[in-house]
């Protein structure tokens, strides 16, 4: 580099000199003397400038830091090393880029019914909490608006706030309200509020990230749709390379499956254990197990109008495996879920029917489901499931009313298939063939999922 | 030693007491608490990196010290990963989270963050490093709208793909790693000595090479290539994707076919990950090139390592460029 400039610097003076070559011998020497002296002064100029050079390069070596010799300039950076990030565009990789970070997610559907949706149910199972078939024809799904950020160094809170339509009445709900630990010792985190219970897979997943537009039978028909109340989650992760997870909640117990805040309003506890791993680049798995005792007093469930009445204790069982694979677990591209639950549930108490005092019951009841969804390339998925749901006999004291089972198993089966433009909008498909209901039904529907604003990573 | 004696038989005697079976159980149990204590106590620092670029450097800076894994491979597109339980697992024993950041891995870090319950490696903690703060990030937007694709609004998160961000993280890096483990300081400072001195070589003999490559019009898959565009004095003059984040329409490739059908360009690039369908459409129509370049390190055969992957960007440019 030096030579270079020494060079340009001689081209330089060469071409200056160029028109005074003609003029006289004494303008000459004179030029002559004129040049040495130049020459000496950049000679100079250049010794000085190798010598701050010089320093500059030991002052950089002191830092631990030398610029690379090259004639690289991207705009305005230096390769010197900054101790400090650049400022004003720090970040961190959450997702709160406003504080609070604020999403909202729009939902939509029509669905259109061989029976009329307002008589459906399943005998046996009556439904309680939020379970029942999406309303007929054109209508709004839930307007969920999220609300999340960290409360300070050491808590994260988070809000999901939907805005149904029920019976034509606008209804602005609490669905989740919690703050969690972030800086707890030994692997643990403690949630508290309101949050939907950890226990199975679907139970915690937002109705925006589902692979099918409704939830599989044996969430409608023992956990009401999903199991949410207000308390508080405890969980451990083991400190092993295997993913091994136990948590332990308990809530006040006023939502289905439990129901009156039994026991002065701590109504029930779950537990869960859950563990997954890898097999190869291309598969992994999650398999886990989880149990919820609920006490439910004066629990209603079955027709609004005239509803069953519960009190009692719920145990319920859950076993949940889950399988994805992408090839090269490149999901963007192509990828399969495999997901199945099996839920044993055994409800222990007594049950009031319309018109007639309570009546001991203690029954068995399971559900399961098995869905496969598949992304053959970017964008487009098509999904099958189907679900299951079997009771033993609660006895000859049920015949004609709402709990005693029909003389087949209720089932369904759903195809959809759903497209997605970003990972911010799908347009979604669904058919459903239900023999759960009194009688066969084949159910159409269409459904629209957008989201604005901040949105959460998803879990597994 | 009396003490360690007596301490001996006294267990040998609790052992004998308990049927055979049960001696067999306790020894299982102890052996699984002693496994989980050793592997809790073991010396070396357990980085959890998000992108292989970052697993390879911090091998060279990290030599014998540490432990690397990485959350995703050169064949994977680092925005969409899926929170998978293995994560989780490792988040949880990493005493040093590595990644890129501006936003790259926002569908899946926060969740890993989140279940991983590890207070060393949250975000504003010396366990968390996001690269990506500490070089000068292009394309910051302020007025980000979605309706431009799926946009970083704090820059272009693949700063990989210059090699004097390669040093800059370097430094980071090293500071994070004298800083969690002073004992190995010195090592880490000869490494980083050691990795600049060839880095730098490898920088200057690669501009060398790449000089022909300066004012080459490139039409990229997804903006992943900001910051080699701007190294080498590539132009990027349109991508495939029609807005960032959305796979390449009929349309759009259409409409390129319309503008660059004269050879308005010189290659058309892509990752590993992403599809060689609509790349290759456009390269059969127009003639430009089609190039596969590996993203990271791995991304290709020949990229086996930081100093060969960008060796093996320029071949496969010069190669395709017939320059």
């Amino acid at each position: 580099m030096r030579t270079m400039a020494l060079g340009v610097l001689w081209v330089c003076l060469i071409s200056s000199a160029t028109p005074v070559l003609a003029q006289t011998e004494s303008e000459i020497d004179a030029l002559r003397a004129e040049l040495a002296q130049m020459r000496a002064d950049y000679e100079l100029r250049i010794a000085q400038l190798e010598q701050r050079l010089d320093e500059a390069e030991e002052k950089a070596a002191g830092q631990q830091a030398v610029s690379p010799q090259s004639d690289y300039q991207p705009a305005s950076q230096s390769d010197q090393w900054q101790p400090e990030p650049y400022v004003g565009q720090m970040t961190n990789s959450g997702n709160n880029t406003s504080n609070p970070a604020i999403g909202v997610i729009f939902q939509g559907q029509a669905w259109s019914y061989s029976d009329d949706p307002d008589d459906y149910q399943i005998p046996g199972f009556p439904l309680g909490g939020e379970a029942g078939p999406l309303p007929e024809g054109l209508a709004l799904g839930e307007t969920e608006i999220n609300i999340s950020g960290n409360v300070d160094d050491k808590f994260t809170a988070w809000l999901t706030v939907p805005i149904a339509i029920e019976d034509g009445e606008v209804v602005v709900e609490l669905e989740e309200a919690w703050v969690e630990t972030m800086t707890m010792p030994g692997g643990l985190s403690l949630r508290m509020g309101r949050f939907y219970s950890n226990i199975g897979y679907l139970n915690d997943k937002h109705a925006h990230s589902w692979d099918f537009a409704d939830l599989p039978l044996p969430y409608e028909a023992f956990l009401g749709g999903q199991y949410i109340d207000d308390g508080l989650q405890l969980r451990w992760l083991a400190p092993t390379d295997f993913y091994l997870e136990l948590g332990a909640e308990v809530a006040r117990g006023a939502k289905y499956p439990a129901g009156g805040a039994a026991n002065s309003g701590v109504g029930s506890y779950a537990l869960h254990l859950r563990s997954g791993g890898d097999v190869g680049f291309s598969n992994s798995w999650q398999a886990g197990i989880s149990y919820l005792q609920a006490d439910a007093d004066d629990r209603e469930s079955g027709s609004e109008d005239d509803p069953l009445v519960f009190t009692g204790q719920t145990d319920l069982w859950i076993a949940e495996f889950v399988w994805k694979w992408a090839p090269n677990g490149n999901s963007k591209q192509r990828n399969f879920i495999f997901q199945t639950e099996y839920i044993w549930r055994n409800e222990d108490g007594r049950y009031t029917v319309p018109g007639a005092s309570a009546l001991p019951y203690d029954t068995d009841q399971q559900g399961w489901y098995l869905q496969a969804v598949y992304q053959p390339f970017p964008q487009w998925r098509i999904g099958l499931r189907y679900d299951r749901l079997s009771s033993d006999d609660p006895g000859q004291a049920f015949d004609g009313t709402p709990l005693m089972p029909s003389s087949h198993d209720p089932y369904r089966y759903s195809l959809m298939a759903d497209w997605s433009n970003s990972e911010f909008s799908r347009l979604r498909l669904q058919y459903t063939h239900d023999e759960a209901g009194f009688d066969d039904d084949n159910q159409w529907g269409l459904q629209y999922i957008f989201s604005i604003g901040a949105h959460g990573a998803h879990s597994f | 030693m009396h003490y360690d004696n007596h301490n001996r038989r006294g267990k040998a005697s609790l052992f004998s007491v308990f049927p055979t079976r049960k001696k067999l159980m306790k020894k299982m149990i102890l052996s699984t608490l002693l496994l989980l204590l050793t592997q809790a106590t073991y010396a070396d620092l357990k980085l959890f990196v998000c992108e292989p670029e970052w697993a390879a450097l911090a091998t060279e800076l990290g030599g014998d010290n540490i432990q690397v894994s990485s959350a995703t491979n050169a064949l994977q597109d680092p925005h969409y990963i899926q929170a998978r339980p293995s994560l989780i697992s490792k988040m949880g024993r990493a005493d040093l989270i590595v990644c890129s950041g501006a936003q790259l891995e926002i569908g899946w870090l926060p969740m890993l963050l989140r279940k991983a319950n590890n207070p060393d490696v949250l975000p504003g903690t010396p366990g968390f490093l996001e690269a990506s703060n500490y070089v000068k990030r292009l394309d910051i937007t302020l007025d980000s709208d979605r309706s431009q694709g799926d946009v970083h609004p704090q820059g272009n998160p693949h700063i990989q793909t210059n090699p004097h961000n390669i040093l800059l993280v370097a430094g980071a890096m090293t500071e994070r790693l004298v800083q969690l483990d002073t004992a190995n300081a010195d090592s880490y400072q000869q490494n980083l000595s050691s990795f600049r001195e060839r880095w730098t070589i490898a920088i200057t003999n690669w501009e060398k090479r790449a000089s022909v490559l300066r004012g080459k019009r490139v039409i990229p898959h997804h903006k992943s290539w900001r910051y080699l565009e701007d190294w080498l004095g590539l132009i990027e003059v349109a991508t495939l994707e029609p807005v960032s984040g959305i796979p390449p329409t009929a349309s759009h490739l259409a409409s390129l076919l319309d503008r660059f059908g004269d050879k308005g360009a010189d290659f058309i690039i892509r990752a590993p990950f992403q599809s060689e369908k609509p790349s290759d459409w456009l390269s059969e129509r127009t003639g430009i090139p089609a190039v596969l370049l590996p993203l990271t390190v791995g991304g290709t055969h020949e990229a086996s390592d930081l100093f060969k992957w960008f060796d093996d960007i320029i071949n496969r440019l010069l190669t395709a460029g017939d320059v």
